[in-house]
């Protein structure tokens, strides 16, 4: 859920790839009986690939082309990975079985269930490796160059292309990740995808350009629609996050933490 | 190749290029006019083509003449929609002012839209006209006494001067006459000052500005002229479909409505005729290539024995009959347009065209590209 944050891609299908991973973790836990670890493992592994696959065979070809394009091929993606899910696993919802299930511990008198404490403990890791990845190694920082200026990164000696395809794997196997840590929590359908949504709001909410604005960003809009739950009228909870959205981008379009850059002509 | 020599300025002005080419289009018209004689079991289809053609039309201004991309176009639609039949029925309105204002009301809603969309650019705004059609999808849902909720809203049969509109094909001259009338407002808008600075503000932002155009002014304009016109599609769409409910209105529609704007051709009105005949037919092929592709296919693989062939027909009979599969090939063919003509269907048109009247002599660098590399716009 963070990486456009750092690549500037933005990429519609996030959520779709998040369902597919649930998905194929699913799959291997409950048809072929492996346990939950490989199970994770294995999906991560393969929807990497799989996200390694889709920029080699078709994301690659638009590269010089507009960001709209981009956008727009994200967009068709996402609806076919939704279209193919609904064939191949039908549109019931299922239930993921996770070492964490049905058990609470008390904090402070408060009862947590495991599932929600793999999340948050999840969350903090992932967002840890990847803010030391991007900030830290040689690769992380070549990934950001290639992003700002894909020219300019190729002239120095950055292999653009294939970075690009090392983005989307890394992109869709976090995507994964995602979604299987969230599936016990939200139950599996073939709509898990549009939780990405939320993970936009989050990230536009946060500033594009910046992980712990992210971070904040996704704190908030989950506050915030705990709370319009609680005390606002029925219906109010679901497109909460979307006012607050609306609100940000007419008030501060860069976000809480972005950086405001004039584009030159 | 024909080349117009140009001696007036007037000639500059027509609406035309010349009288081969007003000709073609009063035949186009003719044809369009006979068509309810000439296959009227498909006239519900026709319609809708033509009731798709208005909000491609709609959207093509925007995203294809400003350069603001919208996923909420289905919100516009559906605000055209319910307000024209809540003011035409409930309120009992004469349908002409209830179409009217539910144009108003819609594009009332583009201004809303439109003024947070003055300090956002691209993907911004895109996830902001996202976020707006899902707020309004909510406001459907749960505002019982205007919409409905739920439960949905019938729509009757349009009432013009007294005069009730019963058939189809009535209702099909009713279409056609709004999507001309479209068409040819939007022609000219797009030929006068104001779509010259749509155009300026697409290609270049700062460019137009730096020019004297007012960005608040003309972004807001196209807006809300984007979205009147898809509140008039709406209030036809409502007698269309005969019966509104929220989940009509969803960003699957706006998929779609961004679909025919590529599929299309950016920045062409032919574009958006194209892709809406394409859209709007596409699931009439698709239900028919149901009943028949299975047969197809078993007749092929019977030629290796019978027993093959019923095997095949049936297996693809159970694939085709899934019912995620619409989606699926619409996100195919946005996938495909993109990829190999990235101008659409007028764009390939204009380059077939293009080869025959210069026969020997066309290259393809004609329509080469320069290449934009991705820069990003943050600074750090």
């Amino acid at each position: 859920m963070l990486i456009y944050k750092a690549t500037e891609l933005v990429n519609f299908a996030q959520g779709d790839l998040m369902m597919l991973g649930a998905f194929t973790c699913y799959m291997f836990i409950v048809w072929y009986g492996v346990g939950y670890w490989p199970a994770f493992a294995l999906a991560v592994a393969i929807i990497g690939l799989f996200g390694a696959a889709l920029d080699w065979l078709i994301l690659r070809r638009v590269i010089g082309q507009p960001q709209f394009a981009v956008v727009m091929l994200t967009i068709g993606l996402g609806a076919i990975f939704r279209s193919f899910a609904s064939m191949t696993w039908g549109t019931e919802i299922y239930t993921l079985p996770t070492p964490f299930s049905a058990r609470q511990t008390m904090v402070g008198g408060v009862s947590v269930s495991h599932e929600y404490v793999s999340i948050i403990i999840g969350t903090v890791i992932l967002c840890l490796l990847l803010y030391v990845f991007f900030t830290h190694t040689r690769l992380g920082v070549a990934m950001q160059a290639a992003s700002q200026n894909q020219l300019a990164a190729y002239y120095m000696g950055i292999p653009v292309k294939r970075l690009f395809s090392l983005i989307w794997a890394i992109s869709a196997g976090v995507a994964a990740i995602a979604g299987v840590l969230l599936a016990p929590v939200s139950l599996i359908d073939i709509n898990l995808g549009f939780i990405g949504l939320k993970a936009f709001a989050a990230a536009v909410l946060g500033g594009f350009g910046s992980i712990p604005g992210a971070l904040a960003g996704g704190l908030t809009i989950g506050v915030i629609e705990l709370f319009s739950g609680a005390y606002l009228p029925q219906g109010f909870k679901d497109v909460a996050a979307y006012v607050v959205l609306l609100i940000v981008l007419v008030v501060r379009p860069q976000g809480m933490f972005g950086t405001v850059g004039r584009k030159r002509v | 190749m024909r080349f117009i020599f140009k001696t007036t300025y007037r000639q500059d002005l027509r609406l035309f290029r010349d009288h081969f080419q007003r000709n073609w289009y009063l035949a186009l018209v003719a044809g369009l006019l006979v068509l309810p004689i000439l296959l009227p079991d498909y006239l519900v289809d026709f319609s809708l083509v033509l009731i798709f053609g208005l909000c491609a039309l709609s959207l093509m201004v925007l995203a294809g003449y400003t350069g603001l991309v919208s996923l909420g176009h289905a919100a516009f639609l559906g605000i055209g929609a319910y307000a024209h039949v809540y003011l035409s029925q409930d309120l009992g309105l004469p349908w002409i002012v209830s179409v009217a204002l539910a144009a108003g009301i819609a594009a009332a809603a583009g201004v809303l839209v439109g003024l947070p969309a003055l300090r956002m650019t691209g993907i911004y705004l895109t996830i902001a006209t996202l976020a707006f059609a899902l707020i309004i999808q909510e406001v459907f849902n749960h505002w019982d006494s205007v919409t409905g909720g739920l439960r949905g809203k019938a729509v009757e049969k349009p009432v013009i001067f007294g005069v009730p509109l019963r058939g189809d094909a009535e209702f099909y001259f009713l279409c056609l006459a709004f999507l001309a009338a479209g068409l040819w407002i939007t022609r000219n808008v797009l030929r006068a000052p104001t779509g010259r600075a749509w155009v300026a503000i697409r290609d270049s932002e700062i460019a137009a500005q730096s020019m004297g155009i007012n960005l608040a002014v003309y972004k807001t304009m196209a807006f809300a002229y984007s979205a009147a016109m898809m509140g008039l599609a709406g209030a036809l769409f409502a007698h269309k479909i005969g019966f509104l409910a929220p989940d009509i209105f969803t960003v699957l529609l706006s998929i779609q409505f961004l679909l025919m704007v590529v599929v299309g051709g950016l920045g062409s009105l032919h574009g958006a005729i194209f892709g809406a005949i394409c859209v709007a037919l596409l699931p009439v092929l698709i239900s028919e290539a149901r009943d028949r592709v299975p047969d197809w296919f078993g007749q092929l693989f019977g030629i290796f024995g019978t027993h093959i062939g019923l095997d095949v027909a049936a297996a693809v009979d159970r694939f085709v009959k899934q019912p995620g599969l619409e989606p699926g090939i619409f996100g195919l063919i946005l996938v495909l347009f993109i990829l190999f003509e990235p101008q659409g269907i007028y764009g390939r048109w204009v380059k077939i065209k293009l080869y025959f009247s210069l026969f020997p002599l066309y290259k393809s660098a004609t329509f080469a590209r320069q290449k934009s590399y991705m820069k990003s716009e943050r600074l750090r």
